[in-house]
């Protein structure tokens, strides 16, 4: 049983402090070995006196770092907001459908996971392009014969986020909207809400544990991606995952990539304590997704 | 509830066109005859042809399927074990930091994950490539094998396990007489679900991997980059390929890293945006060698 625990101690809050450790080091000395020995108050002293915060204070004197966190938020938020807002009719819908269909919903939301990332990422891309797919569909409606040149802008980072994340907001959702007594929205329209004041006072409210995991999955993975901007966007749209990407591949500064990772960590932890709390609110019905 | 009124339908409609247009778009396009997403030249099976004589493409296939297997393997015994632990044992020392820790890898931004295995691998000595990417991955997959099972065992009948011992089965063997054949249909999902993202994952991969351990995505992922490189020059966006690779190649990073990245800085294309990038304030110079 203690086999999980020393694997997860060992490949996942380990490689955490080496980074932290990393961080806080020069470039010019991030090889190996640089374990500090903690022996000893004088030692520590040492220790921490040998300590290079050089890194973050470039990450808080530098605009494009800022600029790089503020703007994943930013994407972060979109995403997960027009995710909500296409995910919870889905997911309502899904919820409220006969019985026989809800499996074969329920599989076609999981199938595009299926899928390579990669590819659907792709498959945007010759929607999106000049040209593409949708130009195309537009200009055959009769509805626009410009171009719309999405591809490289925001939008389409945003298209791509909502689509690749929409599954994470769907699943929760779905869970706690089935699980829903429907009894209780007929006692409000016995005591003569409307369907609409039934929906905000009743089903809101009690599908907010679902509202708040799908959110969390969204939103954390959503402020570090890289992918999808790095295919999607242009050179407008510059993510904090994409910062990190280019910091250790392409200027191969491990150290202050690390403490882009570090401070990316510190802005996930509230996010990631709602989560947990989230979860823990839900246990015994069976964890998350 | 078995009524779905129009606006719930449509919302059903317009979510699975959302989520399956484009796969659809690409499997149509994947039968072009021309080379062009924009121009239909008749229905070919070419591209299926060109993949099956890519031996690159054929090579990372087979390494990424190998290497999904033995993570999802490793990712799935892990993440079973961790879902019995959680269930079984009511409380225990460290369970919330456990059960936090077996969440987290779900969704910790990939560029965290991966890069802070690889500084681990570094610090070991690891010689990186299948081997660091598969624990990797198995990291990865055990948080989702991990819950998958734990769904399962919510419901499970313990009794069964207690008319087993009673019996006098060893513990092992109730195990894999009764518990194990109970959940296997989770532990099947887990397996499946933990081989995907195994054979998907592009980010963790490329920080974990080494020389010769080329996985299908990343192949994939170089291969996309080129072709939409070739894209936009070929729809006229070659000025904003030339802002792109001034913002990755900018003058103040190229002058930071100037000791072993001179050549790279004499190629750097000159544009609108070298030239407000090169205003920036100058970074400190650093001797980056060996890393």
């Amino acid at each position: 049983m203690a086999v999980p625990y020393l694997w997860l101690g060992l490949f996942f809050l380990a490689p955490f402090v080496m980074v932290l450790r990393i961080a806080l080091s020069d470039a010019a000395t991030a090889l190996p070995p640089y374990a500090p020995h903690f022996e000893g108050f004088a030692a520590l002293r040492d220790f921490l006196a040998g300590l290079d915060l050089e890194n973050f204070g470039l990450i808080f004197e530098d605009l494009l770092y800022w600029q790089s966190y503020l703007y994943s938020l930013r994407i972060a938020a979109l995403t997960t907001l027009i995710a909500l807002a296409i995910g919870y009719p889905l997911a309502y819908a899904m919820a409220s459908a006969p019985m026989r269909w809800r499996a074969i919903l329920l599989v076609l939301v999981i199938l595009p996971f299926w899928t390579s990332f990669l590819i659907r990422v792709y498959a945007w891309i010759g929607i999106l392009r000049p040209e593409g797919l949708l130009d195309m569909a537009l200009a055959a409606l009769g509805l626009s014969d410009q171009p719309l040149r999405l591809l490289n802008t925001e939008t389409a980072v945003l298209i791509g986020m909502v689509y690749s994340y929409l599954p994470f907001m769907v699943l929760p959702l779905y869970a706690t909207l089935e699980k829903l007594d429907r009894s209780l929205l007929e006692a409000a329209a016995d005591l003569g809400a409307t369907p609409l004041r039934a929906f905000l006072t009743v089903t809101l409210p009690l599908s907010l544990p679902g509202i708040l995991a799908g959110s969390a999955l969204v939103f954390i993975p959503a402020i570090g991606e890289f992918v999808i901007p790095d295919l999607l966007g242009g050179p407008d749209t510059t993510m904090i995952g994409k910062v990190l990407w280019t910091e250790f591949f392409s200027n191969r500064d491990w150290p202050l990539a690390s403490a882009v990772a570090v401070v990316l960590l510190v802005v996930l932890v509230l996010p990631l304590a709602l989560l947990q709390r989230a979860r823990l609110s839900r246990a015994g019905e069976g964890g998350a997704a | 509830m078995t009524r779905l009124g129009p606006g719930l339908i449509l919302a059903l409609v317009a979510g699975f066109a959302f989520l399956y247009l484009p796969i659809l778009a690409l499997i149509a396009y994947s039968f072009n005859a021309s080379r062009l997403v924009t121009v239909w030249g008749g229905f070919s099976t070419h591209w299926y042809g060109a993949l099956l004589s890519n031996e690159a493409l054929l090579s990372a296939a087979w390494l990424s399927l190998r290497l999904a297997f033995v993570s999802a393997t490793l990712a799935t015994a892990l993440g079973t074990l961790a879902a019995l632990a959680l269930a079984r044992h009511g409380s225990f020392r460290g369970r919330l930091l456990f059960s936090g820790m077996a969440l987290a890898p779900l969704v910790m931004p990939e560029v965290i994950t991966g890069l802070s295995l690889l500084l681990l691998f570094v610090a070991a000595d690891v010689e990186r490539g299948f081997w660091t990417v598969t624990i990797a991955h198995a990291t990865l997959g055990l948080g989702f094998a991990c819950i998958v099972v734990q769904a399962r065992l919510v419901g499970f009948d313990r009794s069964l396990e207690e008319a087993a011992r009673d019996l006098g089965a060893t513990p092992l063997v109730t195990f894999w007489t009764v518990t194990l054949p109970l959940i296997a249909p989770a532990v099947a999902a887990a397996w499946l679900l933990a081989f995907t993202l195994s054979l998907d994952d592009l980010v963790i991969a490329s920080f974990t991997t080494g020389p010769g351990a080329t996985t299908l995505p990343i192949k994939i992922y170089s291969q996309v980059r080129h072709h939409s490189a070739d894209a936009a020059l070929f729809s006229g966006s070659a000025r904003r390929l030339a802002r792109d690779q001034c913002r990755l190649h900018h003058p103040d990073r190229l002058r930071r890293h100037g000791g072993d990245r001179g050549l790279a800085a004499a190629e750097a294309p000159a544009g609108p945006g070298a030239l407000t990038l090169a205003t920036r304030r100058p970074r400190r110079r650093l001797p980056l060698n060996g890393v």
